[in-house]
């Protein structure tokens, strides 16, 4: 059961050394109690508190990390089964699925999906090798060349032989060995933990999977993921959502390991549904989600789900300041102001490319606020945007001198004369789908 | 040892709407579970599909909704061929002639389309206003009247509109309403409330909360969702247990995504297959999250959506 923050505190040393990071054993017992900070974060613990302590105070779900350097992807750690409850940390990764067969034209298409959303790489994080019978030198063959393009790494394998082949040319990268069944797993566990890699497993139904699980804890490894499976998309859903709550609500430490979900085997040949289901799995307890392919139509509305989802619901998204030209707009297009709060320039730039006018869009810094709260916080005024203007150097750069700012905020226009009097000050919309004939009229 | 988890079935339980007549009439909510979980219990009644039409016909479409309706000339070849759409349980018509900022077309003229499209097919209508609520406080009021009969589903009741849409839709004529709001549980609670105070029973409405596409600040939206359903089924909370309905074709298809020709865009690929993925990869999410029903335009959306929902019922 979890302890309470006085419960900890009684352990803790008592100096308040702040060698953890925390200014107090308190403040340091509370954050473990709340699961932000792990307790050998204190150098002063004696063995006996610590050993009492980090078996009550485990996070319900394993953080795992597979993958090395660059390509290292962390899954796991969550605390909530829903994103309002308080944020959901570790964001599902998408891996694709490659063959003996078709591993050339693949592992050459992977790579062309690699583009920034608001900051975020958007890219495949993973690729699955699947193992199709071809011979154990064969396989680690394949392996080494999937590893060439530098992405975390499934081994999708339940052949003892060919896994030991093909970790001896990746364990160094990290790879997830994903093959233990009820049959194999003593054996494929040998194999996972001599090389330190993580292990996955499978079973037909959800008792045999957890059963596998419990005795590949009971013989010492938790490196592990669970698969879904392959009975039927029903059956997989049923194990991704049962396993997660029972870790998270019922704080069933067997049940907390991240879970692979591969669409490729659950709806083979249909990417419309292999997408629609990746969405199913983004929202509810996929952390690995194994795709056919990721065209770029997939990528654009998985990826931007994903972002969603994973945003803090206590942060904000928000854009980087400067100047966004849209519509081809050149120096002496008309400028257009908004706020960094992600959701409106997302709006506001939409709206503003459907109006087809060429104009720059002057995204200040407000504090990742819409609107309104921007202006009620003091972080969208005259002097806010008058300051942005000429900190960015943006009297040098466009020569353009009209300004159209947010109807929302009309109040500002005489002020913003007086500051910026060589500009031309309009007052826009006040709703972002009147934006369209708006711009038509003023162009 | 076996698993031994416990069951997520609750003791309350959405309220059951029923839309249409006759055969093809469908119901929406009755769960008293979580969207899909159906290792918690039965979920009463599978989510529902509608297929977008406009009164204005056939605008700018991507490929695959252009060669599905090729041919069709009038509102109601449209209406006649969207029922046909395998996957769709109902038709949504979406009256956006009547837009005052657009073509400002007349109360009378819309509302023969609503009689002629009612009386073209046998499957459940929505009828979808113009989205002005002064237009709209007259428009829907006669649609009703026009729809008489059919147990359509109005669309939408807000905050200024509701007074007269739940009045004379349910009062009046026996439809049903959807009672909108903006992204928002108490918004939403707020306004099931005002409804129920006409004295309107709570199973002649449905919610639309709010929508967005994935990516497009869809978190709001999920998050709305996930937080009406455990106040509806964990808390017991009586004024949201109401079936949902999310309209997603509407919010999907003003994407960059969706509308960026293949010329503005060489890498980003065929501009059918982005409308597509972007239309059912917020649908799955929305059905996930804890909506009742979606509307889609596109026929593999639709296809798509509807073999989703069998394989994880």
């Amino acid at each position: 059961m979890a302890l309470t923050g006085i419960q900890i505190f009684k352990l803790t040393p008592k100096k308040n050394c702040k060698k953890c990071g925390s200014p107090t054993c308190m403040a340091f017992a509370m954050k473990v109690a709340s699961g932000a900070v792990t307790i050998d974060k204190c150098p002063e613990m004696s063995d006996e508190a610590l050993a009492q302590l980090s078996e009550a105070t485990a996070p319900p779900m394993k953080t795992i990390k597979v993958g090395a350097g660059d390509a290292e992807v962390t899954l796991g750690g969550e605390t909530v089964l829903f994103r309002h409850e308080k944020t959901l940390v570790s964001k599902n990764v998408f891996a694709v699925t490659v063959t003996a067969e078709n591993a050339d034209a693949k592992l050459a298409a992977i790579p062309a999906v690699d583009y920034d959303r608001i900051g975020e790489r958007m890219f495949v994080e993973m690729v699955n090798v699947k193992y199709t019978g071809e011979g154990a030198d064969a396989y680690a063959a394949l392996v080494q060349k999937a590893a060439g393009i530098g992405r975390a790494i499934v081994l999708e394998c339940a052949c003892p032989d060919a896994a030991k082949a093909a970790l001896a040319v990746c364990k160094d990268a990290k790879p997830v060995l994903n093959g233990a069944n009820p049959e194999n797993y003593e054996e494929m566990n040998k194999i996972a933990t001599e090389a330190g890699v993580t292990l996955g497993v499978t079973a037909d139904t959800l008792d045999a999977l957890y059963d596998t699980i419990a005795a590949l804890e009971k013989a010492g490894n938790k490196n592990l993921v669970f698969d879904c499976g392959t009975a039927s998309v029903k059956d997989a859903f049923s194990k991704a959502v049962q396993l997660r709550r029972a870790a998270l609500k019922d704080e069933n430490r067997t049940a907390g390991y991240p879970s692979i979900v591969n669409l490729a085997e659950l709806a083979p040949g249909k990417p419309e549904l292999q997408a629609a289901l990746a969405s199913v799995f983004t929202v509810k307890y996929g952390s690995i989600i194994v795709m056919e392919d990721m065209t770029y139509a997939q990528a654009l509305a998985l990826y931007g789900l994903r972002q969603n989802i994973y945003t803090d619901p206590q942060k904000p998204m928000r854009v980087a300041p400067g100047i966004y030209p849209l519509n081809g707009a050149d120096e002496n297009s008309v400028c257009v102001t908004t706020v960094d709060f992600a959701l409106t320039y997302f709006v506001v730039s939409g709206e503003l490319e459907r109006a087809g006018v060429p104009c720059n869009l002057l995204i200040s810094d407000a504090g990742g606020m819409s609107v309104l709260t921007a202006w009620a916080a003091g972080k969208l005024s005259a002097g806010t945007i008058a300051k942005f203007i000429a900190e960015e150097g943006i009297e040098d750069k466009i020569k353009n001198r009209e300004l159209i700012i947010p109807g929302k905020v009309a109040i500002l226009k005489g002020e913003l004369e007086a500051k910026l009097p060589d500009w031309k000050i309009t007052v826009g919309t006040r709703e972002a789908v009147q934006i369209v004939k708006f711009m038509k009229d003023y162009a | 040892m076996p698993f031994n988890g416990k069951s997520g079935k609750f003791k309350a339980a959405i309220k059951e709407v029923e839309i249409g007549v006759g055969e093809k009439a469908i119901k929406l909510g009755g769960e008293n579970v979580l969207p899909f979980y159906t290792f918690d219990g039965e979920v009463a009644n599978a989510p529902k599909i509608g297929v977008m039409i406009s009164d204005l016909g056939l605008q700018d479409e991507v490929e695959g909704v252009a060669n599905y309706y090729a041919g069709c000339e009038t509102i109601v070849d449209l209406a006649k061929k969207a029922a046909e759409m395998p996957g769709a349980d109902f038709v949504a018509l979406s009256l956006d002639s009547a837009d005052p900022n657009g073509d400002d077309n007349s109360v009378e003229a819309c509302c023969e389309t609503v009689k002629a499209v009612v009386n073209a097919i046998d499957m459940p209508v929505a009828i979808i206003g113009s989205g002005n609520d002064e237009k709209d406080n007259e428009l829907l009021v006669k649609a009703a009247e026009a729809a008489e009969g059919k147990n359509v589903l109005l669309m939408s009741a807000k905050e200024g509109t509701y007074k007269s849409v739940a009045m004379s839709g349910i009062q009046a004529y026996h439809h049903k309403v959807a009672a909108e709001s903006a992204v928002d549980i108490n918004l939403a609670k707020q306004l099931n409330v005002l409804v129920s105070q006409l004295g309107i029973p709570v199973e002649d409405t449905v919610m639309h909360i709010g929508t967005a596409a994935a990516g497009y600040g869809y978190e709001y939206v999920s998050s709305t969702l996930d937080r009406i359903k455990a106040a509806a089924l964990a808390q017991n909370d009586n004024m949201l247990q109401v079936p949902i309905i999310t309209p997603v074709a509407s919010e999907t298809y003003g994407t960059k995504e969706a509308l960026s020709s293949e010329a503005d865009a060489p890498e980003w690929g065929s501009r059918d297959a982005r409308a597509i993925n972007m239309e059912v990869v917020t649908a799955a999410a929305d059905l996930a999250s804890g909506s009742n029903a979606v509307i889609l335009k596109h026929p593999v959306s639709v296809a798509t959506i509807k073999t989703m929902i069998d394989e994880l019922m």
